[in-house]
C-alpha cells in the first residue's frame, strides 16, 4: 500500500541553526504517528513545512502520491491536508458553529455567494454540527468563541480540522494547556478516529502518546534519532538519554 | 421583521427622519438642509463602501477618496465633452473604478500592514497629481461641470431628485451590506480580518476574495463621486486628497466599524460636528484634530457599535445560549 | 539637451535623494522597531522648516536657524512620542493612522494660525548663494551643500547604527523588539530617543528645503508620501534600504519632472508638458514601486526577522 505521507531528506536552516536536518519519515494510511522530542527539537517547524507555511530548503514531501512542495497552505488544505495549531488559532468573534461551518465552506464550492446567509446552508451546517458533536462541543455550538474556556477552544480546533474529512491530520500539540480530564476527552476523540484518518501527532503528553500512537518517532535537533512502535521507543536507550540525561523516561 | 432592540429602533428612526428631510426643507424654507443632508448621504455611501473593506475586511486603505474623485471626474469630463446621459456616465464610472480598483488592488494586496496603508496612499496621490496636471480639465482649480446628469425619468439637476437618489442608493447599499456580511463572501472577508493565516490553512485562496471586495468597494465609492459632482457642480483634485481619505476612515470608525449602520451614523456625526465647530471658530481643525486623537485613544467601538453592544448585553442577560444537536437548525 | 543640463539634473536627483533619505530614515526606524505608522512625520519636517525660517528671519544667522530647527523638531518629536505615540504602540495600525492623521490636521492648522496662510520665504544663506564649479559645470552652491550635508548625515547614521551601542540596540530592536526589553534596556527611553532622532532628521530635511521650496502649511504631506514609497521599496525597518532607495527615487522623480516634459514638448504645448511634470514623476515612482513589489514584496533590503 502506498504511503499517505512520504517525507524525504527534508532540511530547513534558520541562519546558522539547522531546524530540520535531512529528515525522512513515512506514514501509512490510517496510521497515527506521534512525534515526540525535547523542546526546540524542531517539531513545530516540521509541521510548518508540511502545512506549507514554512518553505523547506531541500527535500521532498509527497502527500497521497503527489509532490506538494511549493504548494500554498490553501492548496494543500483543499487536497485533504488539515492542520491544527499549537497556539489556538480560531475566530473569536464568530460562534463555534460559524467557525466550523466556515472551515467546511472552503471545501464546498466557491465563496462568491453574496446573498444567502452561510448558516442557512445545510451543506455547511450539517457537517459542522456533526464535527462539533464529535469534538464534544454540542452544548456550546451557539456560543461566541471569545466566551469559551481554553480547553473548549482546543476542542473547537479539533472540530475545525475534522469537518471536511481530511486525508491527513497534522495535530500540533492538541492537548497543550489542558487539564487531565480535558485531555482524556481528546484522547477518546482521537482514538475514535484511528484507522479512518491518517494522523501526525506532535505531543508532549506522554500518557496520550503511548495510548494512541501506532508508531512514534523521536525528534532531537531536527533529526529523528529513533522510530518504531511505542514498545521500541520505551526501551530505547538513546531516547531516554536525549530526554532526561541518564534518568529513565517517566512512563 | 424588525427586532425589538435599541439599535434597530435607532436605525428605523434615523431612516424615517431622512425620508422626512425634503418635507422639512420645503416647509421651513431651508434649502440648505437639503444640500447638507445630501452631502451627508454622499459621504455615507462612500463610507459604506470603505466599511466593507476596512471594517469587515480589515484592509486599511488610506486612498479610498481616489474613487470618489474618479467618479466625479468621469461626470465632469464626459459633461465637458457633451455627454450628459447619466446612464452612460454611470457605466463609465463603474467600469473605470473597477479597472483602477483591480490594478491598484492587485498590486497593493501583495503587501499588508504598514506597507499596504502606504501604497494605497501613494496610488491615490499619483492620481491626484494626474488630475492636477490635466490643465484642459481645470487642473489645480478643478473642473466646473456644465450640466448635471440626465437619467431620462429624472435629472440630478433637481436637488430633490438628487437627494432621493442618494437616499435610495444609501439604503440599497445598507441592505447589500446587511445580506453580504452573513453570506459566504462576507464570512470569508470577515475571516480574513480576524485570522487570515487560518483562512489560508483552511483552504481559502484569500487574495481573490479580498481583491473582489476591494473592487466592489471601488465601484460603490465611484458612485458616491458621481453624486458628489452633481451635488457640488464641480470636480476637483481635492476630491482625491489624502485628507478626504482620512476623513472617510474617521467616519467609518466613528460610526462603528463592521456594523451595517455605522457608516451612516458616522457621516452624520462627523459632518454635523464639523458644521458646529466651523461656526465656533475659523481654526476648527485645530480642535477636530486632537478630538480625533482622543476618540481613537478612548472609544473604538463607534457610536452604533456601542448600541449593538448594549443590545447584546441585554440579550445575554435574558437568555443564555442553548445547546444544539445535529437535528436542530440554528 | 546638453550634457551639463543632464548632469545638473543628476545632481538635483541626488539632492532630492538625500533629502528623502533624511526624511525616510527616522520613519523607517519607527515603523520597523516600534511597528508604528507615523503619518505625522511630515508635520515634523514642516515644523523644522517653520522654526528655522522664523529664527532665520529674526537672527539672520543660518547656523542659529538650523540649530533652532533641529532642536525644535527633535523636542516636538519627543513630545509627540511621549504624549501620543507611546500609548499606541500596542494598538493596531488603524488606530495609529487615525491618531497621527488627527495630529496632521492639528499641526497644519497651528501653522496657519501662527504663521498665516501665505507661504513663508526663507532666503538662501549668503555664504552659499553663489554657484560652484564642478568639473566644468556650474551648480548651485546651496544645493551642493544639501548633497554634502545629506551624505554626511547618511555616514553619521551608518556609524551610529553599526558602530555604537545605541546602534546595536536599534539593530536588535529592528529584528526582535521583545528581547531588547528583556535585556533590561530602558525601552521607553530608547523608543523616545529613536523617535526624537527621526524627528531631528526630518527637521534637518525641512530646514534645508526651506530656501528651495516654500515653507507653507501642508508642505509635509506630499514629500511624506514619497518618503513612504521610498521605505516600501527599501524595506521597512532598513535604514540602508532607505538610503539606496531614496537616491533611486530621487533620481527617478527628478527625471520625471525634468526629462519627460522635455520629451513631451515635442507633442504637447509647453504649459501642458510642464504641468505634467509632477504627475509623471509620481507615476514613474509608483510604477517603479509596483515593479519592485512584484519581484520582492518585502522590499529591496528587507530586515531579516529573528
Amino acid at each position: 500500500m502506498n504511503a499517505m505521507l512520504d517525507i524525504r531528506l527534508l532540511t530547513k536552516r534558520y541562519g546558522g541553526l539547522l531546524a530540520t536536518d535531512q529528515l525522512s519519515l513515512s506514514l501509512a494510511p490510517g496510521e497515527l504517528h506521534a512525534i515526540i522530542g525535547p523542546n526546540g527539537a524542531g517539531k513545530t517547524t516540521l509541521i510548518g513545512q508540511l502545512g506549507g507555511e514554512v518553505a523547506s530548503d531541500s527535500g521532498s514531501i509527497v502527500f497521497d502520491g503527489q509532490d506538494i512542495n511549493g504548494l500554498l497552505p490553501a492548496q494543500r488544505a483543499l487536497r485533504g491536508l488539515a492542520r491544527s495549531y499549537q497556539i489556538t488559532s480560531v475566530f473569536p468573534e464568530f460562534s463555534v458553529l460559524e467557525n466550523v461551518a466556515l472551515a467546511m465552506q472552503a471545501h464546498r464550492g466557491h465563496s462568491f455567494g453574496f446573498w444567502t446567509p452561510m448558516l442557512k446552508q445545510s451543506e455547511l451546517v450539517e457537517p459542522a454540527l456533526r464535527a462539533i458533536e464529535q469534538a464534544g462541543l454540542s452544548h456550546r455550538a451557539r456560543a461566541m468563541v471569545s466566551e469559551l474556556a481554553h480547553g473548549e477552544r482546543r476542542q473547537l480546533e479539533m472540530a475545525m480540522v475534522l469537518v471536511a474529512e481530511p486525508k491527513l491530520l497534522l495535530l500540533d500539540e492538541p492537548m497543550a494547556g489542558m487539564s487531565h480530564q480535558e485531555s482524556g476527552n481528546v484522547v477518546r476523540l482521537l482514538q475514535g478516529l484511528k484507522g479512518r484518518y491518517t494522523m501526525l501527532l506532535v505531543e508532549h503528553d506522554m500518557d496520550a502518546v503511548f495510548a494512541l500512537a501506532d508508531r512514534i518517532s523521536v525528534l532531537v535537533y531536527g533529526r529523528i534519532i529513533a522510530s518504531g512502535t511505542p514498545q521500541d521507543i520505551r526501551n530505547n536507550e538513546e531516547v531516554k538519554i536525549a530526554y532526561l540525561g541518564d534518568e529513565a523516561l517517566p512512563i | 421583521m424588525m427586532r425589538n432592540t435599541l439599535s434597530a429602533w435607532f436605525a428605523a428612526i434615523l431612516v424615517a427622519l431622512l425620508l422626512a428631510v425634503p418635507l422639512y426643507a420645503s416647509m421651513a424654507g431651508e434649502p440648505f438642509a437639503l444640500t447638507f443632508v445630501s452631502r451627508v448621504l454622499v459621504f455615507a455611501l462612500a463610507a459604506i463602501s470603505l466599511n466593507l473593506i476596512l471594517g469587515y475586511g480589515g484592509m486599511v486603505s488610506f486612498g479610498h477618496a481616489l474613487y470618489m474623485g474618479l467618479g466625479a471626474y468621469v461626470v465632469g469630463i464626459l459633461a465637458q465633452h457633451g455627454v450628459t446621459n447619466g446612464w452612460v456616465q454611470l457605466a463609465a464610472t463603474l467600469a473605470i473604478c473597477a479597472l483602477v480598483g483591480l490594478v491598484t488592488g492587485a498590486i497593493s494586496l501583495r503587501t499588508s500592514g504598514i506597507a499596504f496603508i502606504m501604497i494605497t496612499l501613494a496610488f491615490a496621490q499619483m492620481f491626484y497629481y494626474l488630475f492636477v496636471s490635466l490643465k484642459q480639465y481645470g487642473g489645480d482649480d478643478g473642473l466646473s461641470i456644465p450640466a448635471r446628469s440626465e437619467f431620462g425619468l429624472f435629472s440630478l439637476a433637481s436637488p430633490l431628485a438628487l437627494y432621493y437618489v442618494a437616499l435610495v442608493l444609501v439604503l440599497l447599499a445598507l441592505a447589500l451590506t446587511h445580506r453580504l456580511v452573513d453570506a459566504r463572501f462576507g464570512m470569508v472577508l470577515r475571516g480574513c480580518r480576524i485570522n487570515e493565516r487560518r483562512m489560508n490553512a483552511m483552504g481559502f485562496p484569500t487574495l481573490r476574495y479580498k481583491l473582489t471586495a476591494y473592487v466592489i468597494a471601488s465601484m460603490l465609492c465611484g458612485l458616491s463621486g458621481l453624486l458628489y459632482a452633481n451635488l457640488t457642480g464641480f470636480a476637483s483634485p481635492a476630491y482625491l486628497a489624502w485628507t478626504l481619505s482620512g476623513e472617510l476612515i474617521v467616519i467609518v470608525v466613528l460610526g462603528g466599524m463592521a456594523t451595517v449602520f455605522g457608516p451612516l451614523v458616522g457621516a452624520i456625526t462627523l459632518l454635523v460636528s464639523e458644521e458646529i465647530l466651523k461656526a465656533l471658530t475659523d481654526h476648527w481643525m485645530a480642535i477636530l484634530g486632537p478630538l480625533i486623537v482622543l476618540v481613537v485613544l478612548t472609544a473604538r467601538r463607534g457610536m452604533y457599535g456601542y448600541l449593538l453592544d448594549i443590545d447584546a448585553w441585554r440579550a445575554r442577560r435574558r437568555q443564555p445560549a442553548a445547546p444544539l444537536t445535529s437535528k436542530e437548525q440554528p | 539637451m546638453t550634457t551639463s543640463l543632464f548632469f545638473i539634473q543628476i545632481l538635483n536627483g541626488l539632492q532630492l535623494g538625500v533629502l528623502l533619505f533624511m526624511l525616510s530614515a527616522g520613519l523607517t526606524l519607527v515603523f520597523g522597531i516600534m511597528n508604528f505608522v507615523n503619518l505625522a512625520h511630515g508635520s515634523l519636517y514642516m515644523m523644522g522648516a517653520y522654526f528655522a525660517a522664523s529664527a532665520y528671519a529674526k537672527t539672520d544667522s543660518f547656523v542659529l536657524a538650523a540649530l533652532v530647527g533641529i532642536a525644535g523638531s527633535a523636542a516636538l518629536g519627543f513630545l509627540v512620542e511621549r504624549v501620543v505615540a507611546s500609548r499606541l504602540y500596542a494598538r493596531d495600525h488603524l488606530d495609529q493612522v487615525l491618531a497621527t492623521f488627527g495630529l496632521i490636521l492639528f499641526f497644519n492648522e497651528i501653522t496657519r494660525w501662527v504663521w498665516g496662510a501665505s507661504p513663508v520665504y526663507m532666503n538662501v544663506p549668503p555664504a552659499l548663494s553663489g554657484t560652484i564649479n564642478l568639473l566644468g559645470i556650474s551648480y548651485s552652491a546651496y544645493r551642493f551643500a544639501i548633497i554634502v550635508v545629506g551624505l554626511l548625515v547618511a555616514l553619521g547614521c551608518y556609524v551610529l547604527i553599526n558602530k555604537t551601542r545605541v546602534g546595536m540596540l536599534i539593530r536588535a530592536g529592528s529584528s526582535n523588539p521583545t528581547i531588547v526589553a528583556a535585556l533590561g534596556v530602558n525601552i521607553k527611553l530608547l523608543n523616545a530617543t529613536i523617535f526624537a532622532l527621526g524627528a531631528a532628521l526630518a527637521g534637518v530635511a525641512g530646514l534645508m528645503s526651506g530656501p528651495i521650496l516654500s515653507v507653507q502649511t501642508g508642505m509635509g504631506e506630499p514629500i511624506l508620501i514619497t518618503a513612504m514609497i521610498v521605505i516600501v521599496i527599501g524595506g521597512i525597518g532598513s535604514v540602508r534600504g532607505a538610503f539606496y532607495s531614496a537616491i533611486i527615487v530621487g533620481l527617478i522623480d527628478t527625471a520625471g519632472r525634468a526629462f519627460l516634459p522635455m520629451m513631451l514638448r515635442e507633442f504637447l504645448d509647453r504649459s501642458t508638458a510642464q504641468a505634467a511634470g509632477p504627475a509623471l514623476a509620481s507615476m514613474l515612482t509608483c510604477i517603479f514601486m509596483a515593479a519592485v513589489l512584484a519581484l520582492k514584496p518585502a522590499g529591496l533590503f528587507p530586515v531579516k526577522n529573528q
